[in-house]
């Protein structure tokens, strides 16, 4: 692959995907990519060039946008932000929502489902307190790929050992053949669909609570930037954003403020003095158990 | 992590096949734990008596005094209830799954593992932070 080539992906990739390649890099774009050479028959990662930059293939360019992806997940990843779901947020929004008792949750990189189906156990493990409550999980991923199958929900043992207890291994999944597949129950909590983040999403509504964690960690500064501030947007007033350990919203938007309290946890930045609501109890007066 | 020799970890790999405990060792040495190792049940529990470790992987299938009977005969001794079990065996049915917490085992490793398996169950037992791995 000639340094044009690569400059090439680099820059589709950006715009596809919103993926930022940085120079060294290149020897992640021939890994991947090579594979996907095979697939449709071309001999060269500069023959996939040639076929990107002259034919509207959608299902090349599809299976290069989607190579280019990290996936990695897992069940309750770091902990920390389930945690929180469970002892603050959860009770916090309950308060809030008493009256309509609905509640809408998205997963902005869903990947294959352990995000939002760890939040679907806790629910389903708070089961009394939200009977009657119509819960909605909305989870979103740009690669279709992973998005079928976080639909089915059919994990190998290695994933259903990352992060998941097993009691609630035990509790939430059936053995099938070497694999584990999540109860219905909770699969039908999921609403899974396709959506590339770097477009718009208006038409989801607003949430109480967002997860958009370990995703824009591979976005520049200004496409980070782009989607912060439309996250925003689709936050109640009092709603919850979680990042990923290694993101933050200091330095890209004053829409979104970090919350004291708890690392990883976001809401809409107050611009005015806001009164206190008679049920809610802020953040600050809710314990989180203590790990 | 901290060095100091007060504060370090022990567990104590449980296993009739050397490979495995090799593997166990190399993994969770580097998760800051010193290991010990036994290759049966009643290895293990000479193993105890001179040291209860804080945590325990413990293989199912062994000759002699099997996973089952050393669990058993740990949980009667005194500080016998303190170390964590983490089973580990190759049956990864459900029964068997189900038996193992009966028993006694705070979590499951099911065979073959990996790094991030073993650190991730170290973690829900708590004897691993989080954060630090
Ligand atoms: C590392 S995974 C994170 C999964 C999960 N949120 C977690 O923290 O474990 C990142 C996911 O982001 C998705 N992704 C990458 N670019 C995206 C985009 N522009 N729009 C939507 N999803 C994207 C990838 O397909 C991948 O599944």
């Amino acid at each position: 692959m000639t340094e044009l080539e690569f400059d090439y992906l680099r820059a589709y990739l950006k715009q596809r995907s919103g993926l930022a390649l940085t120079p060294e890099k290149r020897y992640l774009v021939e890994s991947r990519l090579t594979p996907v050479c095979r697939r449709f028959g071309l001999a060269t990662l500069r023959d996939l060039v040639g076929t990107l930059k002259v034919a509207r293939d959608s299902a090349i360019e599809k299976a290069v946008v989607e190579a280019m992806t990290t996936n990695e997940t897992f069940f309750f990843r770091d902990r920390t932000p389930f945690d929180l779901f469970r002892d603050v947020l959860l009770p916090q929004a309950m308060a809030r929502r008493a009256g309509q008792r609905r509640l809408r949750i998205w997963c902005a990189a869903a990947s294959t489902g352990q995000e939002p189906y760890s939040l679907a156990i806790l629910l389903q493990e708070a089961g009394v307190k939200l009977a009657g409550w119509q819960v909605e999980i909305v989870a979103t991923d740009l690669s279709t790929e992973v998005i079928e199958k976080g639909k089915l929900g059919l994990y190998s043992h290695f994933e259903v050992q990352r992060g998941l207890p097993v009691q609630w291994l035990l509790k939430y999944f059936t053995q099938i053949g070497e694999q584990w597949q999540i109860a219905p129950s909770l699969r039908s909590m999921v609403d899974y669909r396709p959506l590339n983040l770097l477009n718009g999403f208006e038409a989801l509504g607003t949430f109480d609570v967002i997860y958009c964690r370990n995703v824009l960690i591979y976005f520049d500064t200004p496409t980070k930037a782009d989607i912060l501030g439309r996250l925003a947007d689709r936050l109640g007033p009092e709603g919850a954003l979680l990042l990923g350990a290694a993101e933050t919203v200091i330095g890209l938007t004053d829409r979104l403020s970090p919350n004291p309290q708890h690392r990883g946890l976001y809401g809409v930045a107050a611009p005015v003095v806001r009164a206190a609501s008679p049920v809610a109890p802020p953040v600050s007066q809710l314990r989180v158990a203590a790990r | 992590m901290t060095n100091d020799p007060a504060e370090t970890r022990t567990c104590l790999v449980v296993d009739d096949s050397a490979v495995i405990r090799k593997v166990a060792r190399r993994i969770i040495e580097t998760l800051g734990f010193a290991v010990t190792e036994a290759e049966d049940g009643s290895d293990a529990l000479l193993r105890c008596a001179e040291a209860m470790p804080d945590v325990i992987l413990l293989d199912w299938n062994m000759p002699n005094v099997d996973g089952y009977a050393f669990l058993q005969a740990l949980r009667q001794r005194p500080g016998g209830t303190g170390p964590k079990i983490l089973f580990c065996t190759t049956e990864n049915d459900v029964g068997a799954i189900a038996r193992a917490l009966r028993a006694g085992a705070d979590e499951y490793i099911m065979k073959p593992f990996d790094r991030d398996i073993l650190t991730a169950k170290l973690e829900q037992v708590g004897v691993v932070q989080a954060d630090a791995a």
